[in-house]
Formats: structure tokens, C-alpha cells, sequence
């Protein structure tokens, strides 16, 4: 081999390097991280509400969630789950997945990199709540956002007929979802599960999404009916609590899963056919057993009790004062609402479990309570809020103002319904949007034009009735004021003319209690020939005879005490439930109709 | 020379006969050869694995590969994750270049899920910026590598500086210096930091002084040129027999590379073209990666310039929760640093694949390349030998 002196010479000239100046960092601990660098765990746990998706997408299962009751300093809210994560740094690998999974943004890496301990448990914390140094570092891994989510933010957009089509009808506008929709808003969901912690029925939410998911809707109706049984009812006018908390719709600009909307879809895939509804969820042969039990109403707290009784094979009759069943649902919410063969659907499925109903029959005056405790072994009280409450207004005892369930049920009934050019409802909850929107129905009917204000002490932002009923209503040509009080319902020659309000300053006063406070110089009159008063409802206890009221305990505003089994105190074979108890709504009733069967069943097995 | 000069004269009978073939009897009962394993715990060895030696004198008279050090199931323990719970795994496949397997991951599942074409512009090319990154992080640390192998230790020390300057660009663009994490199914995760270009530039003209060094340090160097040249060769033929690739394959004229036969990314939309040489020796192969050095830098430039301003980072892909993707399978391939990697991808219509394979070059080059050619060579220069075929343990045992 030949040598080249070059060769030889050249590589010296590595030597030049010597002069140069040093090229390592003499004190590495103090080196600062990139602004994205994948660090340490800081969780703001205020923020945070322990949906645990964290946990769910966390591939070397490093984090468990913890409970944090009881931490100083830290309160849990409604939709919090009361646990947070806590992470294993002995199988984290800083991937950052659950950063960019958290459904709150409240979960970051900061930029800090070093951390010496000689006791190795110290290495699993839980961010936020283990005082550790950097959580004052600001930078670090935060969702990068440009695009990247993991989960759609956005909600399916349910398909409507058009408010021109649908303000002179009655038929039911929300069209309800496609298959293709329904995966679409299914696979939205995250499963964490505070829905069904939230919902009164804690019903199986998370597992029924996920049949829509898999196209497996028998599953999905046996999900539903493990704690609800008017799945077809509760998917149209559910109040949906679950919404309100879910984890997906947390952030601003996110919407919440549809969860009723994915109920009616599985509940709508099934054709109204009892026999194959039995066969799906195998309840073809009950074995009966030789209790009875008598349940007055026939809402959706006597019908969930009447469900469960009947599946445990108790005998069951159910005592209605109206011509059909159903109860507010069918008497309360207009159609356009939810249509009376969907109420049908889930009804008749009940009653062919075995379960006897009488309808036209007033507890009270047709048959006495104390009869049917004797003739039955329990009784179960649903029997719900069916009397309007007075605003007691100067005014309001006149002929022309009317109360919103009674014309909601004349309008079920067929019985007549007065309709002026010009209504104003009182009263901003679901039940005045139902009147208004029945009655701008009905005044397109007949005028074919609307003319409805509805009015509330509330402010826009406090209305008690659901958003989208608001805006539909206003959609369909109504009249919204919210923020002004009744103050007299103006009659001019014997005759309705309108209604004089204030602006409405607060409701509440420093103790909380209801004392409303207005601006007097801040005087509207709205003008309507009727005026409708929707400002609630109350209960009617004429059924209980003087002896069983002097036997039953009562609380604030004359509700019935119960015990945690649903008894009414002092009297342990009458069991309540529905409005009366709680709620109002569909779901309260229904979860303490499960529970008050539960309770019978417990109660009439005791000795045994 | 020095044997003649010292006066000594070694036992003839004891030496390995002039040519030492895979035929060459060995009879251990002879007392003549000795076993020596090199590795897995080996300073000069590249990862976890071991070569059991067997030599006569200082030749190598058979070798014989021996893995199942850091053997984990990658594989294995993906299959049993969700997609998008891959890529941080498949990283550890190969820690040197990781991006490889994170690229895999992400373009597996979208081909199958019918997503590769969502895939935003902006993001494939931050894709193709990472991917020349790993290359080149580890270009600077494989071509003076090749000289440390001889001795000569100051160009490493250069090397790993520049190295570590790339890992500061990988931490500022991913999070992180070594397990990026930074591809991801339908996109990348995060758009180019501000500032990110300039700071790049910096350190691109520093690995422009640096390559101009290590070649003076290298190239020029006659101890290097004696120890290298003629060492190891792979000749055409035996490129097809043993399934070489990359630039192990380029070293003896045999112009592969993914990137240009098959392009992916935007890989079209680049002018390069892949350097190659004749001899196939150990010189030739670190010279081929010294040019590579300069067309690696060459290439980050003009991605840095040709990329897109900014864009989206991810398309809008299903729920990753409840991300299933239907029955298919696929294979993708690109040019790794260490040449042409491959993955093969079942999915059976659950939220899991069904089976992940990873083809990765080291398997043929240390395994049957190495135990060919380390056959009649002298036990000083077997870690020469191993790194100039650039090999890569984790991907053989995944």
C-alpha cells in the first residue's frame, strides 16, 4: 500500500479544534427545556373533572384516578366524578396522549425534566394535588391545536322540518337521526360515565352509545331497559341532566353528545311489535307470584313501577283518572313534541307484561284509598303535578286567563280550546314554551298568523326552559321577553287587554328565598285579548282522606316525607313517587318509579 | 515485516491456512481455536447483541449472531393497543432513528382506514422535515462512528455535538430529543415553532464545517484508508442474494432507494440524487454516508423551503377510542438511514391490529451479511465491519 504524505499530514489539522472555545453546557441542571418539551404532569384540578379519559387512552396504563375527597382545598362540582388522575412514573413514557385526549384542557406536561427522590413510591403522584415545584413553569405540552383533536367537537345536526313547515302543525318536527348520523355522534363519545352517575336513572349511557356504535340495537334496547322503560318517551323530552355534564361538551364551542337523540334512534330502530319487543328482551314468560300491588297514575313513575313489578311477577293495576295512559306525558307535552303513538309504543309493551290498567278511575271518589289497601297488598302513589299555580295577580281570577295544563290537556282531549288573535303567556320553563308554541299552532290554525309573548322573571340567560325550546319557539314566530314581572292583567270594559309588567332586577333576595324585586319606572304593557299562566304547577292530595293524611308526615310546601324506600312515613304499605316527590320530569319519575318497585318488593318480601 | 525484524518465527502449523471460506473445517477437539463472544456488554458493539468468535490466532474462522438481549414483543405489545396507542411504542424498534416507526404506524393506518389522502399537506411535509432530521441525527453519529471504530475518537466528539444541536431542533419541534413521538395517524403533532427555520440554518452550516472537517479528519487520513479499503466488500451479487439494501447495497454500485424507485411523501418534488460507489469495502460504504451527510443537509433545506407557511396538523379522523378500522392489510415501506424498512399491517375490523411485522434491513445485514463476511478477518476489525453495515438490534429481535 502506498503512502501519501498527505494523508499522513491532513488529519492533523484536527488540532486547530484545540483553540476553539468549549462546546458543552458546564451546568446542565439548570438547562432549560424546549417551550413544548414533554415534561412533568401539572393537572389543574379545579378545572378538572375526572372523566378519566386520561386513564382510557393511556397505553402503559401509568395512571389510575384517585378518589380526592377529602384533599384540602380542593371542592369537587356537579359533573365531577370526585377523582383524579394520579400517575405512575415508573410506566409513563411522556407520549403526552392524555394531555391531548383531556377533555377539560386541564391536564398539561410543563417543561420540567429533572426530579431526584430517594423513595421510589414517591414516584407516583397525582399532578396538581402533590405539591411539586414546577407547576409554576408555564411552558410545556398543551394540546397543539391547528387542527389536531381527537374526538369531534362538533355535534351531528339533527334534521328539522323547516319552522314555516311546522308552525301550523302538530306533527313531531325533529326527524330523528340516520344510521350513518347516529355512528357519526356516537363515536363522539368518550365513555366516562358521569352521564350515568348523573342521570336519575343511572342508566347504562356509555354502553348504549356504544351499541349504536356497533349496530347492535337489540343490545342497545336491553341496555335501556335495565333502568328505563319508556325508552321511545324519554328519547324525545327527556330533560337530559346527562347533557348538561358531558365530559365531551365541557369546553366552550363543544357541544355534548346527543344522548336523547341516540336513545330515540336505538328505541326507533325497533317496529312497535310487543311480541318481538318480549322476545328481544326475554321477557316472554314471567313466572307471577300472588302479590298485588295498585298504582295510582299512570305517568311515567307508575308506569316505570308498574314495569319492574310486573318483571319481578307481582300483579299489578294500575288506576288512571284520564281516558288513556301516559299520564303528563300524553295530557302535558304537546305532540309536535312527542307523538302519542311513540307514548302507545312503550305503554303497551308495559301493559302486556301482565299489567291491569283502569282507566277513568278517581282514586278518592270512585274507590277510596283505604279500599285499596285493602284489596292489594301496596299501593304506589304517581300521581303528579296536574294543578296550575296562580301568579294571584289583580286580574288573574278573570275568565280569560287560563292556566297552561288545563288548555295542554283540553287540547289532548279534544275538549275546546279558546284561541285569541293575541296571547301572552306568564312563564319561561319548558311548560310556558309548550303553551306558546301549542297556542301559535293553533292561532296559525285559525288566524294563520301568530301572535304569542311569553314573558319570564327570568332573564334570558336564567330561563329555566331549555335552550333549543327558546329558540325553536322564537323560530316559529313567538314572542320571547324574558326579565319582566307580572304586575296586573289589564281588563278594559270586562275584557282582557293585556298584561302590565316590570322589569324584573333579581328574584331571590340575600337568603335565598323568592322575593323579586322590579323596576317600577321600567313598565311595559304586552297586549293580548287571553293571558295564560304557566308559572308551575302544584299537586293534588284529595285522593288521601283525612284519617291517612292525619297518619302521613308532611314537609315544606305540602309534599309527602318519605323514607330512603320510598314510603311515606307513618304509613308503610303506601309508596310515592313521580312529580310529587321530585322532579318535575320524566326521568325523576321514572328512576323513583324503578327504585319504588324495588322497595315493594323489598317490603312485601320482608319474612320471608 | 516487524515478525522478521524481531527474529520471531511463529508456529505455521498453529495458523489458519491463507484462505479461510464457511467450508474451512474446524476441529474444536484440536485445541487450536479459541471462542471469544463479543458483546452483548461491548462498548463497540451497536445495541444489545452478541457475536460468538471463533478465531484461530487473530482470525475470525466462524461467527455466529446471537440476539434475544432487549427482546420486548414491540410487536406483540402494539397488537394488543389501541391504533393510536401505537407509535409510541413502535419507537423503540429503533431508538437511533425512531421516526421510521412512528411514520409506519401513522401511514399503515391510514391507508387502511381510507384516510391517506386526508392526510393535510402541511403535515406530510413536516413528516418528510422529521424523517430527514432522524436521518441525519443519525448520519453524524454512524460516519465518524466508522472512524471511531478505528481509534479515532475526535470525530465522534464532533459528531454527537452536531447530533445533539439536531436533538435541541427534534425537542423544540416534537417535545422530546430522542423518543419523538411526533407522527401521528392523520398528521403530525405540532406545527413549526416560530423561529424554527433560522435556528436550523445555524446549525445547518455548522454540520456544512463539520463535513469538510471529518473529511479531512477521515478521507484524508492513511491510517483509515489502510484499515478501510478492501475491508468487508459486498459485491452485486451478493446484494440480491442476501437481500441488502440501502446504502450498504449503494456502496458496490447497486442504486436502490425507496425514495426515488417509490417515492412517498413528497420525496418527488425534491432534487436529489442518491450517491454510489464501486469498491463496496468499508471505505466505500462510510464514504457514501459522508455524501449522504452533505445531501441529507441539502435536503432538509430545500423541505424548509418548499414547505408550506402553515396548514393543519391533523386531519379529522374517528373518535381514537373508538377508532376501528375494517379488515385489510398493507405494507409501507420507506428509506431508513440504515436503507429500505418495511411494515406489514393486518387489521381485522376490531379497535386492534391483528398482526404488525417489521422488516427492518439490520436482520439481514447482521445476521447473514455479518456472519458471512466476518469469515477469514481479523478480530480487530469485526466492530469496523459490524458498524459499516449499520446495524440495528432492536429491529431484528421487535
Amino acid at each position: 500500500m502506498s503512502f501519501n504524505l498527505k494523508d499522513i499530514l491532513t488529519p492533523f489539522t484536527a488540532w486547530s479544534r484545540v483553540v476553539k472555545e468549549p462546546v458543552t453546557i458546564k451546568d446542565p441542571f439548570t438547562r432549560e427545556a424546549a417551550p413544548r418539551y414533554r415534561g412533568f404532569h401539572d393537572n389543574d384540578v379545579q378545572l378538572c373533572i375526572g372523566c378519566g379519559s386520561c386513564e382510557a387512552i393511556c397505553e402503559n396504563q401509568a395512571i389510575d384516578l384517585v378518589p380526592i375527597e377529602g384533599v384540602e382545598g380542593i371542592e369537587t362540582k356537579s359533573g365531577d366524578s370526585g377523582l383524579r388522575p394520579s400517575i405512575d412514573y415508573g410506566r409513563c413514557c411522556w407520549c403526552a396522549l392524555c394531555v391531548d385526549i383531556c377533555t377539560t384542557d386541564s391536564l398539561r406536561l410543563t417543561n420540567a425534566y429533572t426530579w431526584v427522590d430517594t423513595d421510589p413510591d414517591n414516584f407516583i403522584f397525582t399532578p396538581g394535588v402533590t405539591p411539586k415545584d414546577w407547576y409554576e413553569k408555564e411552558e410545556g405540552w398543551r394540546k397543539p391545536g391547528h387542527g389536531y383533536e381527537f374526538y369531534s367537537h362538533e355535534r351531528v345536526h339533527m334534521e328539522e322540518l323547516h319552522a314555516d313547515e311546522r308552525k301550523d302543525s302538530f306533527i313531531e318536527f325533529v326527524k330523528g337521526y340516520s344510521a350513518e348520523q347516529a355512528k357519526k355522534e356516537a363515536d363522539r363519545c368518550v365513555a366516562c360515565g358521569i352521564c350515568t352517575a348523573t342521570c336519575p336513572a343511572h342508566m347504562g349511557i356509555p354502553e348504549y352509545i356504544k351499541a349504536v356504535r356497533d349496530d347492535d340495537m337489540e343490545h342497545g334496547m336491553k341496555i335501556l331497559y335495565e333502568t328505563n322503560p319508556l325508552p321511545e318517551i324519554c328519547g324525545r323530552i327527556c330533560t337530559h341532566k346527562c347533557e348538561d355534564v358531558c365530559s365531551v361538551g365541557f369546553k366552550n364551542g363543544s357541544d355534548p353528545l346527543s344522548i336523547r337523540w341516540l336513545k330515540r334512534y336505538i328505541a326507533d330502530q325497533i317496529p312497535a311489535d310487543v311480541d318481538k319487543y318480549k322476545d328481544m328482551l326475554g321477557t316472554g314468560e314471567i313466572a307471577k307470584n300472588d302479590k298485588k300491588v295498585a298504582i295510582i297514575g299512570s305517568g311515567p313513575a307508575g308506569l316505570s313501577a308498574a314495569h319492574y313489578l310486573a318483571l319481578l311477577g307481582y300483579n299489578c293495576t294500575i288506576f288512571e283518572k284520564l281516558p288513556q295512559a301516559g299520564g303528563m306525558m300524553r295530557y302535558g307535552i304537546p305532540s309536535y313534541r312527542l307523538p302519542y303513538d311513540q307514548i302507545d309504543k312503550d305503554v303497551d309493551y308495559i301493559l302486556s307484561l301482565g299489567v291491569d290498567i283502569k282507566y277513568n278511575v278517581n282514586v278518592g271518589t270512585d274507590i277510596t284509598l283505604e279500599q285499596l289497601s285493602k284489596d292489594f297488598d301496596a299501593v304506589y302513589a304517581g300521581t303528579g303535578l296536574h294543578l296550575g299555580r296562580s301568579t294571584r295577580i289583580p286580574g288573574s281570577e278573570h275568565e280569560n286567563v287560563y292556566q297552561s295544563v288545563d288548555l295542554l290537556r283540553n287540547i289532548v282531549t279534544g275538549a275546546p280550546v279558546p284561541v285569541e288573535k293575541k296571547v301572552v303567556v306568564i312563564g319561561g320553563g319548558n311548560v310556558a314554551m309548550d303553551i306558546t308554541r301549542s297556542m301559535a299552532r293553533l292561532q296559525m290554525e285559525k288566524f294563520g298568523e301568530v301572535n304569542v309573548i311569553a314573558t319570564s322573571l327570568e332573564d334570558e340567560e336564567h330561563m329555566p326552559a331549555d335552550r333549543e325550546e327558546v329558540v325553536e319557539a322564537r323560530e316559529e314566530g313567538c314572542t320571547i321577553i324574558p326579565g319582566y314581572g307580572p304586575q296586573e292583567v289589564v281588563i278594559t270594559d270586562g275584557k282582557v287587554t293585556g298584561l302590565r309588567v316590570w322589569k324584573c332586577l333579581s328574584i331571590f333576595d340575600e337568603t335565598g328565598a323568592f322575593n323579586p324585586k322590579f323596576d317600577e319606572a321600567d313598565e311595559r304593557i304586552f297586549e293580548g285579548d287571553m293571558v295564560i299562566e304557566s308559572i308551575g304547577q302544584g299537586m293534588d292530595l284529595s285522593y288521601l282522606s283525612e284519617e291517612i293524611k292525619s297518619k302521613i308526615e308532611f314537609g315544606p310546601r305540602g309534599r309527602i316525607l318519605v323514607n330512603e324506600d320510598w314510603q311515606a312515613k307513618g304509613l308503610p304499605w303506601l309508596f310515592i313517587g313521580g312529580d310529587i316527590i321530585e322532579g318535575p320530569d320524566v326521568i325523576h319519575g321514572i328512576a323513583n318509579g324503578h327504585r319504588g318497585a324495588q322497595s315493594i318488593d323489598k317490603f312485601l318480601n320482608e319474612g320471608r | 515485516m516487524i515478525n522478521k525484524f524481531l527474529g520471531f518465527k511463529p508456529d505455521e502449523k498453529l495458523l489458519p491456512s491463507q484462505t479461510v471460506t464457511e467450508d474451512t473445517e474446524i476441529d474444536l477437539s484440536s485445541h487450536k481455536y479459541q471462542k471469544i463472544w463479543l458483546g452483548p456488554n461491548h462498548p463497540g458493539v451497536t445495541g444489545n447483541m452478541a457475536i460468538e468468535l471463533t478465531v484461530q490466532g487473530t482470525t475470525v474462522m466462524r461467527a455466529k449472531t446471537h440476539v434475544g438481549y432487549l427482546h420486548r414483543g414491540f410487536e406483540k405489545l402494539i397488537e394488543r393497543r389501541l391504533f393510536v396507542q401505537g407509535f409510541p411504542t413502535s419507537i423503540r424498534m429503533c431508538v437511533a432513528e425512531p421516526d421510521t416507526n412512528e411514520y409506519f404506524i401513522a401511514r399503515s393506518t391510514e391507508e387502511l382506514s381510507g384516510y391517506a389522502d386526508a392526510v393535510p399537506e402541511y403535515a406530510n411535509w413536516l413528516r418528510m422535515l422529521s424523517l430527514e432530521m432522524a436521518r441525519l441525527a443519525g448520519l453524524l453519529r454512524g460516519v465518524p462512528g466508522q472512524g471511531g471504530t478505528f481509534a479515532l475518537g475526535i470525530g465522534v466528539q464532533w459528531g454527537v455535538y452536531l447530533r445533539d444541536l439536531i436533538l435541541d431542533r427534534f425537542e423544540e419541534l416534537s417535545g422530546a430529543r430522542v423518543y419523538h413521538m411526533y407522527i401521528i395517524p392523520g398528521g403530525v403533532r405540532g406545527a413549526l415553532p416560530d423561529g424554527f427555520k433560522e435556528r436550523m440554518e445555524d446549525n445547518l452550516r455548522d454540520i456544512d464545517d463539520f463535513i469538510i472537517r471529518i473529511k479531512k479528519l477521515m478521507f484524508h487520513n492513511s491510517v483509515f484508508k489502510q484499515r478501510a479499503k478492501g475491508l468487508a466488500v459486498i459485491t452485486p451479487e451478493m446484494v440480491d442474494k442476501y437481500g441488502i439494501v440501502g446504502t450498504n447495497a449503494r456502496c458496490c454500485g447497486v442504486k436502490r432507494d425507496v425514495r426515488k424507485d417509490n417515492p412517498y411523501l413528497y420525496y418527488d418534488k425534491l432534487d436529489f440524487d442518491p450517491p454510489t460507489a464501486t469498491d463496496g469495502d468499508v471505505y466505500s460504504r462510510t464514504w457514501i454516508r459522508w455524501q449522504e451527510l452533505i445531501q441529507t443537509v441539502d435536503l432538509i433545506r430545500q423541505i424548509m423551503a418548499k414547505m408550506p407557511k402553515k396548514g393543519d396538523i391533523r386531519c379529522k379522523m374517528p373518535n381514537v377510542l373508538n377508532w376501528k378500522i375494517p379488515k385489510g392489510e398493507t405494507y409501507v415501506r420507506l428509506e431508513s438511514g440504515r436503507g429500505e424498512m418495511g411494515m406489514y399491517y393486518v387489521t381485522d375490523g376490531s379497535d386492534k391490529p391483528r398482526r404488525i411485522n417489521l422488516r427492518g434491513p439490520s436482520y439481514n445485514h447482521a445476521i447473514s451479511v455479518l456472519e458471512h463476511m466476518l469469515i477469514g478477518q481479523d478480530v480487530a476489525d469485526v466492530h469496523a465491519i459490524m458498524v459499516s453495515l449499520q446495524t440495528c438490534p432492536p429491529e431484528i429481535e421487535r
